[in-house]
């Protein structure tokens, strides 16, 4: 073909693609824009992957290596249907966060640091432009291979023209679509359109190619297999580790290659259409590899020896006479470079605009005193400028290099650099404690590494490097050298480089995020892109209406209180130098009620609040859960509280309860003791008065000394019976009794009664009516104790029963294993009234007889009874007193029963 | 006829018959009561020159009849020597708030009982 008839075509080729590009623009502008926005152009435009390096060098790398090319195949299919996390969370960040590259999606993840953005933008500027070359030479290589007439075609005399105007060429196309706007998102429809037809290009003619060669020339599948076979290099061998390492580089170059970045998540526009990718693109990659190794075998079967089997797609149609076909493959090459060139240009030109050239610009405009003037027209002749410049460089290198073979390698070359930022990139994505230091130390170590042991040496010896280095080592140190770092030589060199720069990258990355403390908005950021699906729907507005300071006093109100509240915005307004209450809205202003606010809710609330209300910023991630670690604090403080507060309660009511019987207790000891003083000095009174009597007097006559004596004498036994009571109550009540449990015969305790009670009143008649046989029981219990009881109640009847004929009768009662014995007199019995009195301490209800005892005598009984296991009533409406003495014929032997003390 | 008379107002009968005879010996007249509501009467219908009273009574406390005599005009500044066993101090100072000329505990020396009543009847 003619050199003028293939540059019309190119031009032709190159005119439909400025037609589809606009369609797609002027579709998008009037928002019609849904093709476009399908899953299946979003897939098409990703086949940016296979640039010409893969659509001409698949081939040779296959007629020279079998089927180690398809490892470039493999590593993206697995990080598509594998890894689809990764992508998924990749694509939903960078839209939520308006990322323009990726070294905007590095930088802003750590805290916005223009030192990583320029970092990254250097390293991928470095790795990429060789890439760009590489697409111009295979053009002009394509060319010089199609065109009959080269010798008289006017780029005859210097082969590289080709590419200076394949370069302006491919530099005006991407000015023209990929700077039209300046739009937030960096979406650029007419590209992305055009590149997704240049896919379909590649595809239908690889395809075309491979069915002619499978079925025009050979006979079909089973003869085109046997013919790879013969075909078949010792090289052809698979070597797993060789392709363990492609596989994984090129797994990696999928996620960090700059225009994968750019077609993969800042063109993106809808998370979905990654499911659709995740299985469409695949198959585009196995489709547009699946006639490799037929177009390679039979090309090495039927050209001549000496071909170059990069060429192969193009010249074997060729030489068997289609030219028709071999223009197909011509235009699918055409169209792999150019998509590639213009997407990374495109890609190179944002970061190297966004991160140098502008950040420059504007320091030099403000060292100046300058005003920064129409940023948008800035920003945008800036972008065309470095879309010319990274163009410029890959032209440059490609002159420079001299379309040499060493351009061949230059593609895995290039995944190797642009591997260096994948450390970074999923700390981002998934370590929160990954910090800049981290970063920067990881970016620059690997990248240093990456251009000493790859990048510089594949030059060539004496071009870069010098020879001695490479053979001896950096300073003559052989651990230095390039291909076989720290004695390492049995890897390849790619390998080897891919090993080290990896290696140390996230050595540096990992120690320099342990060591390093991130700042509040790296914090901020981290947790931003880590919880990304942590936040609903997608990122919100920006711009709220300022909040008035009417709005904020209410909020402050309700934090600090109304009074306080006032006080501080009247302050505030009066330093601002206005009446009233509402200060104006000034930074300083917010900042002094976001400080006045944390005293009382917490700062990371106070915060949150004011930056709502104020609209200055969005609240993060970061922020919220700040919030709610807070408020959860302060919940369990107060939680804390409330159970003290009850704990404190509780004690209280115990204290008061323990208080109330302290004090009843105490009232009744006072009111004993009272009693006791009482009782005790009653008879010292009378002793002592008759006492001094008969001290002082000494005119008595013999009855009244003898009578005198005989009072000081009863009152002095009087006092003895009553300390005995005394002792005898209290050991009864809180000693513990020694009961002296023996079989007795009950009529001989009562006869024993009987006799001691007759001291009582003995000149006084008194019958006691008994009936002896009931009383002839065996019985076992405390005998003298029991006693005791019988003769306090006799002596009782004998003192109190006002009767003319006094008498009492004692009736005995077996019941089972009880026995009751009931003393009841004649007398007038006791009031009602009394009735429940009568067994209490100092129960004495008259003395008007002068009965002598203390009124200890039924609370002594009581005790005993008690301890016998039995007890004793009052039997009211017997015709006279009358008490009911019980307790069972056998006492158990137990032990002493303790009882409280009360 | 200058004897004076005073009422003995207690129901332990060894006391009053103990006080009887020192203050008889002092040269008073001295009745005795043991209860007292029958002591009241007394006291309104032949009103002494002085009262012994007992705090504690069988049929009302000498608290009771202290008001008592104080709410009555022909009683109101008759001289009362309090005597009692309980001895407590809130018991003297209810006694003095009540209006009793003089209060002492039991036992008691008798010279103290024969100056009291002496210097009670004197101003």
């Amino acid at each position: 073909m003619s050199f003028n008839l293939l540059v019309l075509t190119c031009l032709a080729y190159v005119a439909l693609l400025f037609a589809v590009a606009s369609l797609a623009e002027r579709s998008a502008e009037e928002g019609r824009a849904g093709w476009l926005r399908s899953p299946l152009v979003y897939t098409l435009s990703l086949s940016v992957y296979c640039t010409a390096w893969t659509f001409y060098g698949a081939v040779g790398y296959a007629a020279r290596s079998g089927l180690e090319f398809m490892t470039i195949y493999l590593g993206p299919t697995l990080v598509f249907v594998g890894w689809w996390v990764i992508l998924r969370k990749l694509v939903r960040i960078g839209r939520e966060n308006r990322v323009t590259s990726i070294a905007d999606f590095i930088s802003s993840r750590y805290g916005k640091s223009n030192l990583l953005g320029v970092i990254v933008t250097v390293l991928c500027i470095s790795a990429g432009t060789p890439y760009i070359a590489l697409q111009l030479q295979s053009i002009a290589q394509s060319f010089t291979v199609f065109v009959t007439d080269l010798d008289t075609a006017p780029v005859a005399g210097d082969r590289t023209l080709i590419a200076l105007w394949v370069a302006i060429g491919l530099a005006f196309f991407t000015i023209v679509f990929g700077t039209r706007n300046l739009d937030a998102n960096e979406q650029h429809h007419g590209v992305v359109t055009a590149i997704a037809l240049e896919a379909v290009v590649k595809l239908v003619a690889l395809l075309a190619v491979g069915v002619f060669v499978v079925w025009g020339v050979a006979g079909g599948p089973a003869d085109i297999l046997a013919r790879i076979d013969a075909q078949a290099l010792p090289d052809w061998q698979i070597q797993p580790g060789r392709w363990t390492g492609l596989i994984l580089l090129s797994a990696i170059a999928i996620i960090t290659l700059p225009r994968m970045f750019q077609v993969l998540v800042v063109e993106n526009v809808d998370d979905k259409h990654l499911a659709t990718a995740s299985w469409a693109f695949p198959a585009y990659l196995f489709a547009i590899s699946l006639f490799v190794l037929p177009i390679a075998a039979l090309g090495m079967e039927l050209m001549p020896a000496g071909s170059n089997p990069d060429m192969f797609v193009m010249t074997l149609p060729l030489a068997l006479g289609r030219d028709d076909l071999a223009l197909l493959a011509f235009l699918g090459g055409f169209s792999a470079a150019t998509s590639m060139v213009i997407v990374a240009s495109l890609a190179l030109a944002t970061m190297v605009s966004n991160h140098i050239v502008v950040p420059l610009w504007l320091a030099l405009r403000a060292a100046n005193g300058q005003d920064t003037g129409n940023m948008r027209l800035l920003v945008l002749n800036v972008r065309r400028l470095s879309i010319s410049i990274v163009l410029g460089f890959g032209y440059l290198y490609y002159v420079m290099s001299g379309g040499s073979e060493a351009l061949a390698a230059i593609g895995l070359i290039a995944f190797v650099g642009m591997a260096q930022t994948l450390p970074a990139l999923l700390g981002a994505l998934f370590w929160r404690g990954a910090s800049r230091t981290g970063a920067a130390l990881g970016l620059i170590s690997g990248a240093a590494l990456w251009a000493y042991t790859l990048l510089l040496p594949s030059f060539g010896p004496g071009v870069v490097l010098p020879a001695h280095v490479m053979a001896d080592g950096l300073f003559g140190l052989p651990w230095l050298r390039p291909y076989s770092l720290f004695g390492l030589t049995t890897l390849d060199p790619l390998l080897h480089a891919l090993f080290w720069s990896l290696l140390v990258n996230v050595l540096a990355f990992c120690i320099g995020s342990f060591l390093s403390f991130p700042s509040p908005i790296e914090r901020v950021q981290g947790a931003l892109f880590v919880n990304v699906y942590d936040r609903p729907g997608p990122a919100r507005s920006w711009s709220r209406p300022m909040a008035q300071a009417e709005d904020l006093l209410p909020v402050a109100q309700r934090i600090i209180g109304v009074k306080s509240a006032q006080a501080f915005f009247q302050a505030q307004a009066e330093g601002q130098g206005k009446a009233g209450f509402l200060p104006d809205i000034t930074p300083e202003f917010l900042e002094a009620l976001e400080l006045k606010l944390a005293g009382s809710v917490g700062a990371a609330t106070a915060h949150a609040m004011i930056a709502q209300s104020a609209g200055t910023a969005v609240v993060s991630v970061e922020d919220l859960m700040a919030v709610a670690s807070e408020t959860a604090q302060i919940m369990e403080y107060s939680s804390q509280l409330e159970a003290k507060s009850e704990e404190l309660t509780r004690t209280a009511r115990k204290l008061r309860e323990a208080n109330d019987k302290l004090r009843k207790l105490s009232v009744q000891k006072d009111a004993f003791l009272s009693q006791i003083s009482h009782e005790l000095r009653t008879p010292m009174t009378s002793i002592r008065a008759f006492s001094e009597i008969m001290m002082e007097a000494d005119s008595l006559s013999p009855e009244e000394q003898a009578h005198f004596a005989q009072v000081i004498h009863d009152e002095s036994i009087r006092l003895t019976r009553l300390l005995d009571d005394l002792l005898d109550l209290s050991v009864l009540e809180h000693g513990q009794v020694q009961l002296d449990v023996a079989p007795a015969n009950l009529r001989k305790l009562l006869d024993q009664a009987v006799t001691s009670s007759k001291s009582v009143q003995a000149n006084r008649m008194f019958r006691i009516i008994r009936s002896r046989d009931d009383e002839e029981i065996m019985v076992t219990t405390d005998g003298g104790r029991l006693t005791q009881v019988f003769i306090n109640i006799l002596s009782n009847a004998r003192k109190y029963c006002t009767a003319e004929t006094p008498e009492i009768y004692i009736q005995v009662r077996q019941m089972q294993d009880m026995i009751e014995i009931d003393f009841t007199d004649n007398g007038a019995g006791i009031p009602t009234e009394s009735q429940a009195l009568i067994f209490e301490k100092f129960a004495r209800l008259t003395d008007s007889l002068h009965a002598g005892g203390a009124g200890l005598g039924l609370a002594i009984c009581r005790e005993i009874m008690q301890k016998l296991g039995g007890d004793i009533i009052y039997v009211p409406g017997q015709g006279g007193a009358s008490f009911r003495v019980s307790f069972p014929r056998v006492l158990a032997a137990r032990a002493p029963r303790r009882e409280a003390a009360e | 006829m200058n004897q004076k008379r005073v009422l003995v107002l207690e129901d332990e009968p060894n006391i009053s018959e103990a006080i009887r005879f020192i203050l008889t010996r002092d040269g008073w007249q001295v009745e005795v009561e043991a209860d007292g509501i029958a002591a009241l009467e007394r006291l309104r219908s032949a009103p002494p020159d002085a009262l012994i009273l007992d705090l504690m009574l069988p049929d009302m406390n000498g608290f009771d009849v202290l008001r008592s005599l104080r709410a009555s005009e022909a009683t109101r500044h008759l001289p009362v020597l309090m005597l009692t066993a309980k001895g407590q101090s809130a018991d003297r100072e209810l006694a003095a708030q009540l209006g009793v000329t003089r209060f002492m505990t039991k036992p008691f020396a008798n010279a103290d009982v024969v100056s009291a009543l002496q210097s009670m009847v004197a101003s």
